[in-house]
């Protein structure tokens, strides 16, 4: 290759030295030549590196900002919220923290090193110990991994890292990696909606299918609703809790294993999951110990993604089976349940995007499930319909993002709304505003008994 | 090897061409001027790759950033102006650095002239593999002044053109849109230059025939025999905004895997080739 480039180079040069030499020096005042018609502006003035003072190929100035293999970066923020009605089970504030991430990577002959750490301040939540399990403490840790290639076809990560799948947007099907819903409701940055887990994934690339083989040698749970920052319907009270009655946990000691096999056939991106392990938040309930569990839950499920008329359109199924519960008959472990989603995003005009989407979840037994509970308790509905909507506009040259993100369950009767506005000062500083708000008739439905919690938030971030 | 060859020959018939064009001082039809201007903007090489600097000045003469590398490759395996081959379809992989808020980002299209290019971005923060559609080929790219149609190129076939005018150092051409609904402007015209048919001003004219936008190209490298616009600034009259695009590092024929446009690299950037 460098050898044609080189060869072509020399004539080329060869043949540029010898075609330069004929025409006239450009007369002065080009730029007034009268004879253009009207409407037309005057010609431009040649730009350096084209007429006499052209050499073939030109000592090109490459700019002296050597690559650093080791990249350091990350950002600070301050966020602020509260509560916008009160809630006898929680703080009025409903965040309050200072964050500083910093972010590592170190390229290696053979592999890359990454690490992203977080310190925060939490004025909220001033627990001191760490764990960076739930992400609790001064300190989280979101990624400490090593990354290499043992062959052409494979990629090895392997440690603390963030992990996602499937095609839903803030809809989770196949995607069983872990979940902050804590900070997903109390107005963190969307990216905190994701909680790392501890695990070795491989990946194998082929002609005919690519697969992703995820291990985490031990369960990593959801940042489940506890109750400590945000208050929801406690089966087990028959009403809303939260600080009052936090949830206590028995979490299960196996491994979870995940896997993807997926392909791009044209202008479509195809895949097939496959999931052992457990329900990732609290689903079950130990009567004997009085502690949540996290039943077994194997997960098969496949998606589509591509092109339809002028958006994108997608498609996912999962059949959740939970292993614990096969029959459907036990009131203290979830049942098994088949999940659809259909989605469509479509820019409408310019710098406005809408995106939709359509998600079912059935709960299969349902007549075992109604048969076992207790007489008092409030049960699900078989399908639970929910819908959702995406708006973003992007205004001042896409400094300032409107967006709004909404949840509504015509089935339960319940929504959620994420409304935010997003401002970039500089290409350091930007600001933002937003809110959540849950609304619903019951207490007990999904959106519906985070009712207490709505609330409004502000930040402020520096990027470097 | 025998691609390599082959393209030695492309190329050398192509530098031959275009400078047998200006030796003869026969001005070419105008097919073949906006045919070739397509190929030294869009299509130098079988791949290639450049770090690109972009200053955006908004109207109160605030400045914004945006750093990131381009890698480049074409579907056809030649550099032939015969049977058209250069229109062909391309990929892109462009990976930010700066501003803070996008590093790491990764945004990779493939580009199906005639057809819908397929777009990607990688969210790395949230390991986020994201499809986004594609309707409005004239939005602002990365919030400058350059349209995403501007960095990837518009399709020959969505204008009619027309030349103008002739001069020393170029040709003028009109170009009007066959579906003038689609777009904002009315036309735009061109000065190509002549001996190297880079596109040295191009000027759009809103619908009530107002010059409105234009793109200069401030300077030219020939870097592997390729003469290259390494600066280049857009200006919209309008919003009174301006983008400089800088370009360095820029390189041609690197024999870069055709692997690199798949999620495997979005999620798992080719450090060693975006140096």
């Amino acid at each position: 290759m460098q050898k044609s480039a080189l060869l072509s180079f020399l004539i080329t040069s060869q043949l540029l030295s010898a075609s330069y030499a004929a025409p006239p020096a450009l007369p002065s005042g080009i730029s007034t030549k009268p004879s253009l018609p009207s409407g037309l502006s005057p010609s431009p003035v040649l730009p350096s590196g084209l007429g006499l003072n052209h050499s073939a190929d030109s000592t090109f100035e490459s700019n002296n900002d050597n690559d650093e293999p080791l990249s350091i970066s990350g950002f600070w923020e301050a966020r602020a919220g509260f509560r916008t009605q009160s809630d006898s089970h929680e703080r009025g504030t409903s965040i309050a923290e200072s964050r500083l991430q910093l972010e590592l990577q170190k390229e290696f002959e053979h592999f890359t090193a990454n690490l992203t750490t977080d310190l925060l301040y939490d004025a909220v939540d001033k627990q001191r110990s760490i764990n960076v399990e739930q992400g609790k403490g001064w300190f989280d840790l979101r990624e400490a991994n090593v990354e290499f290639s043992p062959s052409d076809f494979m990629d090895v990560k392997v440690g603390r890292q963030i992990l996602t799948w499937g095609t839903g947007d803030l809809l989770f099907i196949n995607d069983m990696f872990s979940k902050d819903w804590n900070s997903f409701f109390n107005g963190r940055d969307e990216e905190y909606l994701k909680a790392p887990s501890d695990a070795i994934k491989t990946s194998f690339f082929s002609a005919t299918a690519n697969v992703d083989l995820i291990i985490n040698p031990h369960f990593d749970a959801d940042r489940y609703i506890d109750g400590r920052r945000i208050s929801f319907f406690n089966p087990m009270l028959g009403e809303i809790s939260g600080k009052n009655a936090l949830v206590k946990t028995d979490q299960p000691h196996g491994s979870e294993i995940s896997l993807r096999i997926y392909q791009t056939v044209g202008a479509y991106e195809l895949a097939l999951y496959g999931y052992e392990g457990y329900w990732k938040s609290p689903a079950g309930f130990d009567a004997s110990s009085g502690l949540s569990t996290f039943p077994k839950l194997r997960v098969y499920g496949a998606s589509a993604r591509g092109p339809l008329a002028k958006g994108i359109a997608n498609l996912e199924i999962g059949y959740y089976d939970s292993k614990e519960d096969s029959q459907g008959d036990d009131p203290f472990v979830a049942n098994s349940e088949f999940r659809f989603l259909a989605g469509y995003e479509q820019e409408l005009v310019k710098n406005l995007t809408l995106g939709v989407q359509y998600y079912l979840e059935w709960l299969m037994d349902y007549d075992e499930y109604r048969d076992s509970l207790a007489p008092t308790s409030r049960p699900r509905d078989e399908y639970r319909h929910l819908l959702t909507t995406r708006l973003t506009w992007l205004t001042l040259n896409q400094n300032l993002q409107w967006s709004l993100f909404a949840y509504y369950s015509p089935s339960d009767g319940d929504a959620y709304l994420r409304p935010k506005l997003h401002y970039k000062i500089d290409d350091q500083w930007s600001a933002e505003v937003g809110g959540n708000i849950f609304m619903g008739e019951r207490t007990h439905t999904f959106f519906g008994q985070f009712r207490h919690n709505n609330n409004l938030f502000t930040a402020v971030r520096y990027g470097f | 090897m025998k691609k390599s060859i082959k393209n030695t020959i492309n190329t050398l018939l192509l530098s031959a061409g275009i400078l047998g064009s200006s030796f003869a001082f026969a001005t070419p039809s105008v097919d073949e001027i906006v045919n070739r201007t397509n190929f030294v903007a869009y299509y130098q090489g079988q791949d290639g790759k450049a770090k690109v600097k972009m200053t955006i000045t908004d109207e109160q003469g605030r400045e914004r950033t945006r750093q990131f590398v381009i890698l480049r490759s074409d579907e056809p395996q030649t550099d032939s102006l015969k049977d058209n081959a250069y229109k062909g379809e391309q990929k892109m992989y462009v990976y930010f650095s700066r501003p803070a808020d996008v590093n790491k980002m990764v945004f990779m299209v493939w580009k199906r002239p005639g057809g819908t290019d397929d777009r990607w971005l990688y969210l790395p923060a949230l390991d986020l593999v994201k499809r986004i559609a594609s309707s409005d080929k004239r939005t602002s790219f990365v919030g400058s002044d350059f349209y995403y149609e501007d960095v990837s190129g518009r399709n020959l076939e969505d204008d009619t053109h027309e030349l103008i005018s002739t001069d020393e150092n170029y040709y003028v051409i009109k170009n009007t849109p066959v579906k003038p609904e689609l777009v904002e402007f009315s036309y735009y015209t061109m000065y190509i230059h002549k001996e190297t048919f880079l596109p040295i001003q191009t000027e759009y004219y809103d619908k009530k025939g107002n010059l409105y936008r234009t793109n200069q190209t401030l300077k030219v490298d020939t870097i592997a025999g390729f003469p290259t616009v390494t600066q280049s600034s857009m200006e919209n009259l309008k919003t009174k905004t301006k983008t400089l695009m800088e370009y360095s590092k820029v390189s041609y024929n690197l024999d870069l895997p055709k692997e690199i446009y798949t999620e495997r690299f979005l999620r798992k950037a080719p450090r060693k080739l975006l140096r």
